[in-house]
Protein backbone atom coordinates (compact mmCIF):
# COMPACT_ATOMS: atom_id res chain seq x y z
CA UNK A 1 0.00 0.00 0.00
CA UNK A 2 1.24 3.52 -0.85
CA UNK A 3 0.16 6.74 0.09
CA UNK A 4 -1.56 9.93 -1.56
CA UNK A 5 2.17 11.74 -0.29
CA UNK A 6 4.35 8.94 -2.46
CA UNK A 7 2.70 9.46 -5.36
CA UNK A 8 2.41 12.98 -5.90
CA UNK A 9 4.81 15.26 -6.82
CA UNK A 10 2.59 18.60 -6.04
CA UNK A 11 -0.65 18.91 -3.72
CA UNK A 12 -2.08 21.87 -2.78
CA UNK A 13 -5.23 23.48 -1.30
CA UNK A 14 -7.13 26.51 -1.18
CA UNK A 15 -10.48 28.34 -1.14
CA UNK A 16 -12.38 28.58 -4.18
CA UNK A 17 -14.90 31.48 -2.81
CA UNK A 18 -15.91 31.28 0.74
CA UNK A 19 -17.87 28.41 0.35
CA UNK A 20 -15.86 25.89 -1.24
CA UNK A 21 -12.38 24.20 -0.87
CA UNK A 22 -10.57 22.64 -3.69
CA UNK A 23 -7.71 20.46 -3.48
CA UNK A 24 -5.43 19.91 -6.34
CA UNK A 25 -3.21 16.51 -6.74
CA UNK A 26 -0.34 16.54 -9.52
CA UNK A 27 1.43 13.71 -10.66
CA UNK A 28 4.62 13.49 -12.24
CA UNK A 29 4.75 10.39 -13.94
CA UNK A 30 1.89 8.72 -15.32
CA UNK A 31 1.53 5.58 -14.35
CA UNK A 32 1.17 7.34 -10.88
CA UNK A 33 -1.71 9.13 -11.91
CA UNK A 34 -2.98 6.21 -13.72
CA UNK A 35 -2.74 4.79 -10.18
CA UNK A 36 -4.65 7.81 -8.47
CA UNK A 37 -7.02 7.52 -11.26
CA UNK A 38 -8.12 3.85 -10.30
CA UNK A 39 -7.97 4.31 -7.05
CA UNK A 40 -11.14 3.44 -5.10
CA UNK A 41 -9.89 4.94 -1.69
CA UNK A 42 -9.67 8.62 -3.41
CA UNK A 43 -13.39 8.93 -3.59
CA UNK A 44 -16.43 10.69 -2.20
CA UNK A 45 -16.54 8.26 1.12
CA UNK A 46 -12.85 9.04 1.86
CA UNK A 47 -12.73 12.65 1.45
CA UNK A 48 -16.18 13.33 2.89
CA UNK A 49 -14.86 11.19 6.11
CA UNK A 50 -11.51 13.04 6.56
CA UNK A 51 -13.27 16.79 6.13
CA UNK A 52 -16.73 16.07 7.60
CA UNK A 53 -18.79 16.82 5.17
CA UNK A 54 -21.90 15.24 3.17
CA UNK A 55 -20.78 12.65 0.46
CA UNK A 56 -23.09 13.78 -1.95
CA UNK A 57 -21.38 17.41 -2.28
CA UNK A 58 -17.56 16.18 -2.87
CA UNK A 59 -17.06 16.31 -6.92
CA UNK A 60 -13.88 14.86 -7.88
CA UNK A 61 -12.11 15.72 -11.55
CA UNK A 62 -9.33 14.08 -13.73
CA UNK A 63 -7.41 16.14 -15.90
CA UNK A 64 -5.34 13.34 -17.96
CA UNK A 65 -3.73 15.80 -19.73
CA UNK A 66 -2.23 17.49 -16.79
CA UNK A 67 -1.84 13.84 -14.84
CA UNK A 68 -4.06 16.09 -12.17
CA UNK A 69 -6.89 15.10 -9.42
CA UNK A 70 -8.98 17.72 -8.50
CA UNK A 71 -11.37 17.14 -5.45
CA UNK A 72 -13.48 20.05 -4.03
CA UNK A 73 -16.54 20.44 -1.67
CA UNK A 74 -18.54 23.10 0.11
CA UNK A 75 -16.40 24.40 2.87
CA UNK A 76 -16.71 23.08 6.14
CA UNK A 77 -17.03 25.91 7.81
CA UNK A 78 -17.81 29.31 5.38
CA UNK A 79 -14.12 31.43 5.48
CA UNK A 80 -13.74 33.63 8.23
CA UNK A 81 -16.40 31.47 10.69
CA UNK A 82 -15.99 32.59 14.49
CA UNK A 83 -14.06 29.00 14.58
CA UNK A 84 -11.97 29.61 11.41
CA UNK A 85 -7.96 28.46 11.63
CA UNK A 86 -7.47 28.47 7.88
CA UNK A 87 -8.81 31.80 6.26
CA UNK A 88 -7.30 30.51 3.02
CA UNK A 89 -7.55 26.75 3.22
CA UNK A 90 -4.12 26.74 2.26
CA UNK A 91 -2.77 23.72 5.01
CA UNK A 92 -6.12 21.79 4.16
CA UNK A 93 -4.39 19.36 1.91
CA UNK A 94 -1.88 17.83 4.60
CA UNK A 95 -5.30 15.88 5.99
CA UNK A 96 -4.88 13.93 2.89
CA UNK A 97 -1.21 13.20 2.56
CA UNK A 98 -1.33 10.04 4.64
CA UNK A 99 -4.38 8.57 2.15
CA UNK A 100 -3.97 4.64 1.34
CA UNK A 101 -3.92 3.88 -1.81
CA UNK A 102 -4.32 0.47 -3.19
CA UNK A 103 -1.59 0.09 -6.28
CA UNK A 104 -3.25 -2.25 -8.96
CA UNK B 1 -8.35 40.52 -38.76
CA UNK B 2 -9.63 40.64 -35.06
CA UNK B 3 -7.23 41.31 -32.53
CA UNK B 4 -6.95 42.56 -29.26
CA UNK B 5 -3.47 42.48 -27.09
CA UNK B 6 -4.62 43.21 -22.74
CA UNK B 7 -1.38 43.74 -20.76
CA UNK B 8 -1.98 42.60 -16.76
CA UNK B 9 0.29 44.37 -14.89
CA UNK B 10 -0.06 42.20 -11.96
CA UNK B 11 -2.76 40.03 -10.19
CA UNK B 12 -3.84 42.28 -8.00
CA UNK B 13 -3.49 46.25 -7.19
CA UNK B 14 -0.83 47.33 -5.25
CA UNK B 15 1.14 44.06 -4.96
CA UNK B 16 4.01 46.40 -6.28
CA UNK B 17 5.34 44.70 -9.92
CA UNK B 18 8.75 45.04 -10.37
CA UNK B 19 10.22 47.59 -12.79
CA UNK B 20 10.60 46.92 -16.04
CA UNK B 21 7.97 44.97 -16.23
CA UNK B 22 5.64 47.24 -17.51
CA UNK B 23 8.13 48.27 -20.61
CA UNK B 24 8.17 44.65 -21.71
CA UNK B 25 4.48 44.68 -22.02
CA UNK B 26 4.11 48.44 -23.98
CA UNK B 27 6.68 47.33 -26.04
CA UNK B 28 4.19 44.33 -27.55
CA UNK B 29 1.87 47.33 -27.75
CA UNK B 30 -1.64 46.47 -26.04
CA UNK B 31 -5.10 48.16 -26.93
CA UNK B 32 -5.56 48.50 -22.97
CA UNK B 33 -4.16 48.14 -19.82
CA UNK B 34 -6.90 46.08 -16.90
CA UNK B 35 -5.68 44.69 -13.57
CA UNK B 36 -7.96 43.46 -10.59
CA UNK B 37 -7.98 45.02 -7.35
CA UNK B 38 -9.82 43.08 -4.99
CA UNK B 39 -10.94 39.00 -3.71
CA UNK B 40 -12.86 37.19 -1.17
CA UNK B 41 -9.90 35.69 -0.21
CA UNK B 42 -8.53 37.47 2.68
CA UNK B 43 -11.66 37.09 4.49
CA UNK B 44 -14.64 38.52 5.55
CA UNK B 45 -12.84 41.81 7.44
CA UNK B 46 -12.41 43.63 3.67
CA UNK B 47 -16.37 44.07 2.81
CA UNK B 48 -17.49 44.14 6.11
CA UNK B 49 -15.64 47.34 6.89
CA UNK B 50 -15.37 48.37 3.76
CA UNK B 51 -11.94 48.41 3.57
CA UNK B 52 -8.76 47.80 1.86
CA UNK B 53 -6.09 44.72 1.98
CA UNK B 54 -3.40 46.39 -0.25
CA UNK B 55 -2.40 50.27 1.70
CA UNK B 56 -2.28 53.14 0.06
CA UNK B 57 1.29 53.98 -0.85
CA UNK B 58 1.28 50.45 -2.41
CA UNK B 59 -1.73 51.05 -4.80
CA UNK B 60 -0.27 54.25 -5.35
CA UNK B 61 3.00 52.88 -6.56
CA UNK B 62 1.25 50.74 -9.07
CA UNK B 63 -1.29 53.15 -10.01
CA UNK B 64 1.38 55.96 -10.93
CA UNK B 65 3.45 53.81 -13.05
CA UNK B 66 -0.23 52.55 -15.02
CA UNK B 67 -0.98 56.07 -14.93
CA UNK B 68 2.15 57.49 -16.61
CA UNK B 69 2.11 54.33 -19.24
CA UNK B 70 -1.52 54.43 -20.24
CA UNK B 71 -1.13 58.46 -21.36
CA UNK B 72 1.93 57.89 -23.36
CA UNK B 73 0.01 54.85 -24.94
CA UNK B 74 -3.05 56.30 -25.40
CA UNK B 75 -5.16 53.48 -24.41
CA UNK B 76 -7.52 52.60 -21.84
CA UNK B 77 -6.77 51.66 -18.27
CA UNK B 78 -9.27 49.77 -16.38
CA UNK B 79 -9.32 48.59 -12.52
CA UNK B 80 -11.85 45.88 -11.03
CA UNK B 81 -13.04 45.32 -7.72
CA UNK B 82 -11.12 48.56 -6.02
CA UNK B 83 -9.89 48.64 -2.80
CA UNK B 84 -10.16 44.64 -2.29
CA UNK B 85 -14.18 44.86 -1.87
CA UNK B 86 -15.40 46.63 -4.34
CA UNK B 87 -17.83 48.47 -1.74
CA UNK B 88 -18.62 52.32 -2.85
CA UNK B 89 -16.61 54.14 -0.77
CA UNK B 90 -13.18 52.35 -2.19
CA UNK B 91 -13.85 52.91 -5.64
CA UNK B 92 -13.76 56.57 -4.51
CA UNK B 93 -10.46 55.98 -2.39
CA UNK B 94 -8.81 54.60 -5.51
CA UNK B 95 -10.34 57.30 -7.36
CA UNK B 96 -8.76 60.06 -5.33
CA UNK B 97 -5.21 58.43 -4.96
CA UNK B 98 -5.96 58.25 -9.22
CA UNK B 99 -6.70 62.01 -9.09
CA UNK B 100 -3.51 63.13 -6.78
CA UNK B 101 -1.85 60.78 -9.22
CA UNK B 102 -2.87 62.80 -12.21
CA UNK B 103 -2.14 65.89 -10.42
CA UNK B 104 1.44 65.24 -9.79
CA UNK B 105 2.43 64.04 -12.83
CA UNK B 106 0.61 66.82 -14.63
CA UNK B 107 -1.53 64.08 -16.48
CA UNK B 108 -5.15 64.48 -17.52
CA UNK B 109 -7.96 61.79 -17.81
CA UNK B 110 -11.53 61.16 -17.78
CA UNK B 111 -12.46 58.82 -15.15
CA UNK B 112 -15.50 56.76 -15.20
CA UNK B 113 -16.27 55.30 -11.92
CA UNK B 114 -18.51 52.10 -11.63
CA UNK B 115 -20.36 51.75 -8.45
CA UNK B 116 -22.12 48.36 -7.60
CA UNK B 117 -22.68 48.93 -4.02
CA UNK B 118 -26.77 47.44 -3.55
CA UNK B 119 -28.85 48.71 -0.53
CA UNK B 120 -30.94 45.82 1.25
CA UNK B 121 -34.16 47.51 0.39
CA UNK B 122 -32.92 47.30 -3.32
CA UNK B 123 -32.07 43.47 -3.07
CA UNK B 124 -35.64 42.84 -1.48
CA UNK B 125 -37.04 44.34 -4.37
CA UNK B 126 -35.57 41.53 -6.55
CA UNK B 127 -36.11 39.02 -3.98
CA UNK B 128 -39.69 39.20 -3.57
CA UNK B 129 -39.94 39.22 -7.78
CA UNK B 130 -37.90 35.89 -6.90
CA UNK B 131 -34.81 37.26 -9.08
CA UNK B 132 -32.43 36.35 -5.64
CA UNK B 133 -31.26 32.44 -6.37
CA UNK B 134 -29.21 30.71 -3.93
CA UNK B 135 -26.16 29.02 -5.19
CA UNK B 136 -24.41 25.65 -4.12
CA UNK B 137 -24.12 25.39 -0.39
CA UNK B 138 -27.60 26.46 -0.01
CA UNK B 139 -27.60 29.19 2.88
CA UNK B 140 -30.67 30.65 3.37
CA UNK B 141 -32.09 34.44 2.72
CA UNK B 142 -34.84 36.62 3.89
CA UNK B 143 -35.21 40.22 4.33
CA UNK B 144 -33.72 40.29 7.74
CA UNK B 145 -30.60 38.91 6.77
CA UNK B 146 -29.89 41.39 3.80
CA UNK B 147 -30.76 44.08 6.16
CA UNK B 148 -28.07 42.69 8.75
CA UNK B 149 -25.09 43.15 6.26
CA UNK B 150 -22.78 46.19 6.71
CA UNK B 151 -21.80 46.10 2.59
CA UNK B 152 -23.59 44.29 -0.05
CA UNK B 153 -21.69 43.69 -3.28
CA UNK B 154 -22.78 42.80 -7.07
CA UNK B 155 -20.07 41.63 -9.02
CA UNK B 156 -20.49 43.44 -12.23
CA UNK B 157 -19.91 41.81 -15.79
CA UNK B 158 -17.50 43.49 -18.35
CA UNK B 159 -20.44 45.30 -20.18
CA UNK B 160 -20.00 48.45 -17.93
CA UNK B 161 -16.41 49.04 -18.33
CA UNK B 162 -16.47 48.57 -22.27
CA UNK B 163 -19.26 50.93 -21.99
CA UNK B 164 -17.60 53.64 -20.02
CA UNK B 165 -15.06 53.31 -22.37
CA UNK B 166 -17.18 54.30 -25.47
CA UNK B 167 -18.68 57.09 -23.76
CA UNK B 168 -15.15 58.65 -23.67
CA UNK B 169 -13.89 57.18 -19.91
CA UNK B 170 -9.41 56.74 -20.25
CA UNK B 171 -9.54 55.60 -17.24
CA UNK B 172 -12.70 52.93 -15.34
CA UNK B 173 -12.38 52.33 -11.36
CA UNK B 174 -15.17 49.60 -11.03
CA UNK B 175 -16.57 48.83 -7.51
CA UNK B 176 -16.70 44.28 -6.99
CA UNK B 177 -16.60 42.82 -10.58
CA UNK B 178 -16.18 39.68 -11.48
CA UNK B 179 -11.96 38.89 -11.40
CA UNK B 180 -11.89 38.11 -15.50
CA UNK B 181 -14.57 40.31 -16.54
CA UNK B 182 -12.45 43.56 -16.22
CA UNK B 183 -9.81 41.70 -18.45
CA UNK B 184 -12.56 40.33 -20.84
CA UNK B 185 -14.38 43.54 -21.49
CA UNK B 186 -12.61 45.54 -24.42
CA UNK B 187 -11.43 42.26 -26.22
CA UNK B 188 -15.21 41.75 -26.17
CA UNK B 189 -16.17 44.55 -27.15
CA UNK B 190 -14.31 44.73 -30.31
CA UNK B 191 -15.67 41.40 -30.98
CA UNK B 192 -13.06 39.06 -30.09
CA UNK B 193 -14.73 35.45 -29.41
CA UNK B 194 -16.30 34.97 -26.02
CA UNK B 195 -14.74 31.60 -25.45
CA UNK B 196 -10.80 32.36 -25.88
CA UNK B 197 -11.69 35.92 -24.79
CA UNK B 198 -12.99 34.29 -21.08
CA UNK B 199 -10.52 31.50 -20.87
CA UNK B 200 -7.69 34.38 -21.33
CA UNK B 201 -9.32 36.71 -19.09
CA UNK B 202 -9.31 33.63 -16.34
CA UNK B 203 -6.00 32.36 -16.51
CA UNK B 204 -4.66 36.08 -16.65
CA UNK B 205 -6.58 37.38 -13.63
CA UNK B 206 -4.23 36.46 -11.22
CA UNK B 207 -1.35 37.85 -13.35
CA UNK B 208 1.63 35.45 -13.02
CA UNK B 209 0.51 32.91 -11.66
CA UNK B 210 -0.20 31.21 -14.91
CA UNK B 211 3.72 31.68 -15.21
CA UNK B 212 6.36 29.24 -14.19
CA UNK B 213 7.64 31.94 -12.05
CA UNK B 214 5.36 32.57 -8.90
CA UNK B 215 6.72 36.16 -8.78
CA UNK B 216 4.16 39.13 -8.20
CA UNK B 217 4.61 40.38 -11.32
CA UNK B 218 1.84 40.40 -14.83
CA UNK B 219 1.28 38.80 -18.11
CA UNK B 220 -0.09 40.14 -21.57
CA UNK B 221 -2.47 38.23 -23.55
CA UNK B 222 -3.20 38.47 -27.34
CA UNK B 223 -7.04 37.37 -28.63
CA UNK B 224 -7.35 36.45 -32.04
CA UNK B 225 -10.78 34.77 -34.36
CA UNK B 226 -9.61 31.41 -33.01
CA UNK B 227 -7.68 31.29 -29.79
CA UNK B 228 -5.31 33.07 -27.57
CA UNK B 229 -1.75 33.80 -26.96
CA UNK B 230 -0.43 34.76 -23.41
CA UNK B 231 3.21 35.42 -22.12
CA UNK B 232 4.75 36.73 -19.12
CA UNK B 233 6.16 40.31 -18.34
CA UNK B 234 9.14 39.17 -16.79
CA UNK B 235 11.59 38.36 -19.16
CA UNK B 236 13.35 35.54 -17.69
CA UNK B 237 9.95 33.35 -16.89
CA UNK B 238 7.94 31.54 -18.87
CA UNK B 239 4.49 30.39 -19.84
CA UNK B 240 4.13 26.96 -20.65
CA UNK B 241 1.14 24.64 -21.74
CA UNK B 242 1.25 23.18 -18.23
CA UNK B 243 1.60 26.51 -16.11
CA UNK B 244 -1.45 27.61 -18.33
CA UNK B 245 -3.95 24.66 -18.29
CA UNK B 246 -2.76 23.80 -14.34
CA UNK B 247 -4.16 27.86 -13.72
CA UNK B 248 -7.80 26.94 -14.73
CA UNK B 249 -7.24 24.71 -11.39
CA UNK B 250 -6.64 27.60 -8.57
CA UNK B 251 -9.64 28.34 -7.00
CA UNK B 252 -11.50 27.11 -8.98
CA UNK B 253 -14.17 24.52 -7.95
CA UNK B 254 -14.54 23.31 -11.34
CA UNK B 255 -12.00 23.06 -13.87
CA UNK B 256 -13.42 23.23 -16.85
CA UNK B 257 -16.56 25.87 -16.17
CA UNK B 258 -16.72 28.84 -14.99
CA UNK B 259 -19.32 31.01 -14.33
CA UNK B 260 -19.69 34.38 -15.22
CA UNK B 261 -22.74 37.06 -15.49
CA UNK B 262 -23.55 36.37 -18.75
CA UNK B 263 -22.63 32.76 -19.17
CA UNK B 264 -20.53 30.26 -18.37
CA UNK B 265 -16.92 29.58 -19.46
CA UNK B 266 -16.14 25.68 -20.74
CA UNK B 267 -12.54 24.82 -21.41
CA UNK B 268 -13.16 20.65 -21.60
CA UNK B 269 -12.10 21.04 -25.41
CA UNK B 270 -9.19 23.48 -25.22
CA UNK B 271 -5.85 22.89 -26.51
CA UNK B 272 -2.86 24.52 -25.28
CA UNK B 273 0.65 24.15 -27.40
CA UNK B 274 3.85 26.11 -26.99
CA UNK B 275 4.32 28.60 -29.12
CA UNK B 276 7.84 29.54 -28.23
CA UNK B 277 9.94 28.87 -25.24
CA UNK B 278 7.63 30.91 -22.80
CA UNK B 279 4.80 32.05 -25.14
CA UNK B 280 1.35 29.49 -24.95
CA UNK B 281 -1.60 29.62 -27.52
CA UNK B 282 -5.08 28.05 -26.65
CA UNK B 283 -7.62 27.18 -28.87
CA UNK B 284 -10.89 24.97 -28.24
CA UNK B 285 -12.49 27.34 -25.66
CA UNK B 286 -16.26 28.05 -25.24
CA UNK B 287 -18.27 29.94 -24.06
CA UNK B 288 -21.85 29.16 -23.80
CA UNK B 289 -24.05 32.68 -23.09
CA UNK B 290 -27.10 32.08 -20.58
CA UNK B 291 -30.72 32.58 -20.91
CA UNK B 292 -30.73 35.26 -17.96
CA UNK B 293 -27.63 37.67 -16.80
CA UNK B 294 -27.00 37.06 -13.30
CA UNK B 295 -24.89 38.64 -10.78
CA UNK B 296 -23.00 37.41 -8.08
CA UNK B 297 -23.51 38.76 -4.87
CA UNK B 298 -21.34 38.97 -1.36
CA UNK B 299 -22.51 40.18 1.56
CA UNK B 300 -20.84 40.55 5.15
CA UNK B 301 -21.67 40.95 8.33
CA UNK B 302 -20.57 42.40 11.84
CA UNK B 303 -20.26 39.21 14.18
CA UNK B 304 -19.09 40.48 17.15
CA UNK B 305 -15.73 41.70 18.93
CA UNK B 306 -12.92 39.59 19.34
CA UNK B 307 -9.72 39.47 21.90
CA UNK B 308 -6.50 37.70 21.72
CA UNK B 309 -4.19 36.13 23.96
CA UNK B 310 -0.86 34.32 23.56
CA UNK B 311 1.25 31.92 25.86
CA UNK B 312 3.47 29.91 25.29
CA UNK B 313 4.60 26.56 26.75
CA UNK B 314 7.52 24.61 26.99
CA UNK B 315 7.35 23.34 30.19
CA UNK B 316 7.49 19.13 29.43
CA UNK B 317 4.85 18.16 32.30
CA UNK B 318 2.49 20.43 30.96
CA UNK B 319 3.13 19.28 26.76
CA UNK B 320 2.93 15.72 28.30
CA UNK B 321 -0.69 16.53 29.17
CA UNK B 322 -1.64 19.22 26.34
CA UNK B 323 -4.81 17.87 25.85
CA UNK B 324 -6.42 17.50 29.58
CA UNK B 325 -4.47 20.48 30.23
CA UNK B 326 -6.28 22.43 27.54
CA UNK B 327 -9.93 20.89 28.39
CA UNK B 328 -9.34 21.41 31.81
CA UNK B 329 -8.04 25.39 31.46
CA UNK B 330 -10.84 26.12 28.86
CA UNK B 331 -13.69 24.54 31.40
CA UNK B 332 -12.24 26.32 34.15
CA UNK B 333 -11.92 29.70 32.41
CA UNK B 334 -16.10 29.32 31.37
CA UNK B 335 -16.97 28.69 35.15
CA UNK B 336 -14.44 31.63 36.07
CA UNK B 337 -16.27 34.36 33.56
CA UNK B 338 -19.89 33.18 34.88
CA UNK B 339 -19.03 33.09 38.86
CA UNK B 340 -16.71 36.21 38.37
CA UNK B 341 -17.88 38.63 35.68
CA UNK B 342 -21.59 37.44 35.64
CA UNK B 343 -21.67 37.06 31.95
CA UNK B 344 -23.44 34.15 30.78
CA UNK B 345 -22.34 31.49 27.84
CA UNK B 346 -24.68 32.76 25.09
CA UNK B 347 -23.13 36.28 25.45
CA UNK B 348 -19.61 35.18 24.22
CA UNK B 349 -17.48 32.96 22.57
CA UNK B 350 -14.14 31.66 23.95
CA UNK B 351 -11.80 28.75 22.40
CA UNK B 352 -7.92 27.60 23.26
CA UNK B 353 -6.01 26.52 20.52
CA UNK B 354 -2.53 25.06 20.87
CA UNK B 355 -0.49 26.27 17.94
CA UNK B 356 2.02 23.49 16.95
CA UNK B 357 -0.05 20.59 18.09
CA UNK B 358 -3.01 20.61 16.08
CA UNK B 359 -3.61 24.31 16.17
CA UNK B 360 -5.00 24.04 12.59
CA UNK B 361 -6.42 20.45 12.16
CA UNK B 362 -7.28 17.42 15.10
CA UNK B 363 -5.85 14.40 14.09
CA UNK B 364 -8.58 12.07 12.49
CA UNK B 365 -10.56 10.05 14.53
CA UNK B 366 -8.85 6.77 15.21
CA UNK B 367 -5.35 7.97 13.54
CA UNK B 368 -2.49 7.76 15.97
CA UNK B 369 -2.36 9.80 18.79
CA UNK B 370 0.65 13.00 17.74
CA UNK B 371 2.83 13.27 20.35
CA UNK B 372 3.63 16.45 22.09
CA UNK B 373 6.34 18.87 20.58
CA UNK B 374 9.20 20.17 22.06
CA UNK B 375 6.90 24.02 22.25
CA UNK B 376 3.11 25.04 21.49
CA UNK B 377 1.73 27.83 20.95
CA UNK B 378 -1.98 28.94 22.88
CA UNK B 379 -3.83 31.31 21.21
CA UNK B 380 -6.86 32.37 23.35
CA UNK B 381 -9.75 33.70 21.16
CA UNK B 382 -12.58 35.79 22.96
CA UNK B 383 -15.54 36.91 20.66
CA UNK B 384 -18.32 38.86 22.68
CA UNK B 385 -20.73 41.55 20.89
CA UNK B 386 -18.83 44.34 22.54
CA UNK B 387 -14.91 44.87 22.58
CA UNK B 388 -15.35 45.69 26.25
CA UNK B 389 -16.45 42.71 27.37
CA UNK B 390 -14.54 40.42 25.29
CA UNK B 391 -11.11 42.20 26.71
CA UNK B 392 -12.96 42.01 30.13
CA UNK B 393 -13.35 37.88 29.48
CA UNK B 394 -9.55 37.87 28.18
CA UNK B 395 -8.57 40.24 31.43
CA UNK B 396 -10.10 37.89 33.18
CA UNK B 397 -8.33 34.47 31.72
CA UNK B 398 -4.61 36.27 32.09
CA UNK B 399 -3.45 34.74 35.36
CA UNK B 400 -4.75 31.28 34.47
CA UNK B 401 -3.47 31.40 30.39
CA UNK B 402 -0.06 32.19 32.89
CA UNK B 403 -0.08 30.02 35.61
CA UNK B 404 -2.60 27.48 35.31
CA UNK B 405 -1.18 24.22 36.19
CA UNK B 406 -2.16 20.26 35.36
CA UNK B 407 -3.10 18.98 38.59
CA UNK B 408 -4.40 21.36 41.78
CA UNK B 409 -1.71 20.19 44.26
CA UNK B 410 0.99 20.76 41.90
CA UNK B 411 3.52 23.48 41.73
CA UNK B 412 2.36 26.79 39.59
CA UNK B 413 3.76 26.94 36.56
CA UNK B 414 4.77 30.11 34.42
CA UNK B 415 4.18 30.11 31.07
CA UNK B 416 5.43 32.67 28.61
CA UNK B 417 4.07 35.80 27.43
CA UNK B 418 5.44 37.72 25.14
CA UNK B 419 3.50 40.61 25.27
CA UNK B 420 2.47 43.99 27.86
CA UNK B 421 -0.87 43.85 28.24
CA UNK B 422 -0.97 40.26 27.35
CA UNK B 423 -4.24 40.89 25.61
CA UNK B 424 -4.59 42.42 22.18
CA UNK B 425 -7.37 43.70 20.53
CA UNK B 426 -9.03 42.53 17.43
CA UNK B 427 -11.33 44.98 16.69
CA UNK B 428 -14.89 44.02 14.98
CA UNK B 429 -14.97 40.64 12.98
CA UNK B 430 -17.46 39.79 10.08
CA UNK B 431 -18.78 37.39 8.15
CA UNK B 432 -19.81 36.24 4.83
CA UNK B 433 -23.41 35.82 4.69
CA UNK B 434 -24.51 35.36 1.24
CA UNK B 435 -23.95 32.95 -1.51
CA UNK B 436 -26.15 33.84 -4.13
CA UNK B 437 -27.20 35.68 -7.58
CA UNK B 438 -29.35 38.48 -8.55
CA UNK B 439 -30.70 37.96 -11.98
CA UNK B 440 -31.43 41.43 -14.07
CA UNK B 441 -32.82 42.28 -17.10
CA UNK B 442 -29.58 44.23 -18.48
CA UNK B 443 -26.11 44.21 -17.40
CA UNK B 444 -26.26 47.71 -16.02
CA UNK B 445 -29.07 47.70 -13.89
CA UNK B 446 -27.59 47.27 -10.89
CA UNK B 447 -24.32 49.28 -11.72
CA UNK B 448 -24.29 53.11 -11.41
CA UNK B 449 -21.92 55.30 -13.52
CA UNK B 450 -20.44 58.66 -12.71
CA UNK B 451 -17.76 60.60 -15.28
CA UNK B 452 -15.21 62.52 -13.62
CA UNK B 453 -12.56 64.76 -15.30
CA UNK B 454 -9.28 64.36 -13.47
CA UNK B 455 -5.77 66.00 -13.41
CA UNK B 456 -4.95 69.22 -15.25
CA UNK B 457 -7.88 70.78 -17.31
Amino acid sequence: MTKLKDLACYIRSKNAGPFWLTIDIFCDREEEYRTLKKAENLAPEQIAQRFRVAKSSVRIFYLDQLQAVKISFPRPLVQGDMAEVDMHAGQQYVRLLDLYIEEQ
Amino acid sequence: MVKCRVLVPSGVLGSGFPDGTLAYGAALQPDVIAIDGGSTDSGPYYLGRGASKMTREAIKHDLRRILRLRDRLEIPFLVGSCGTCGADGQVDWVSEICQEILQEENLHAKIALLYCEQSSAELGRYREKGKIKPLEPVMPLDQDLLDSCSHIVALAGPEPYSRAVAQGADIVLGGRTSDPAVLAAIPLSKGCPAGPVWHAAKVAECGAFCTDSSLWSGVIFAVDEDGFEIEPLMADSACTPHTVSAHMLYENADPFAVSEPGGRLNTAAAVYRAVSDRRVRVEGSQFDAAASYSMKLEGARARGYQTIMLAGIQAPEILAHIEMWLEKLTLFLKEKVGAVLNISPAEYDLSLRAYGWNGINAPLAGGKAIPPPHEVGVLLTVTAKTQEVATKIARLSNPYLLHFPLREEGPMPTFAFPFSPAEVERGQIFEFVLNHIVEVAAPFDLVRCRMIDGGKA
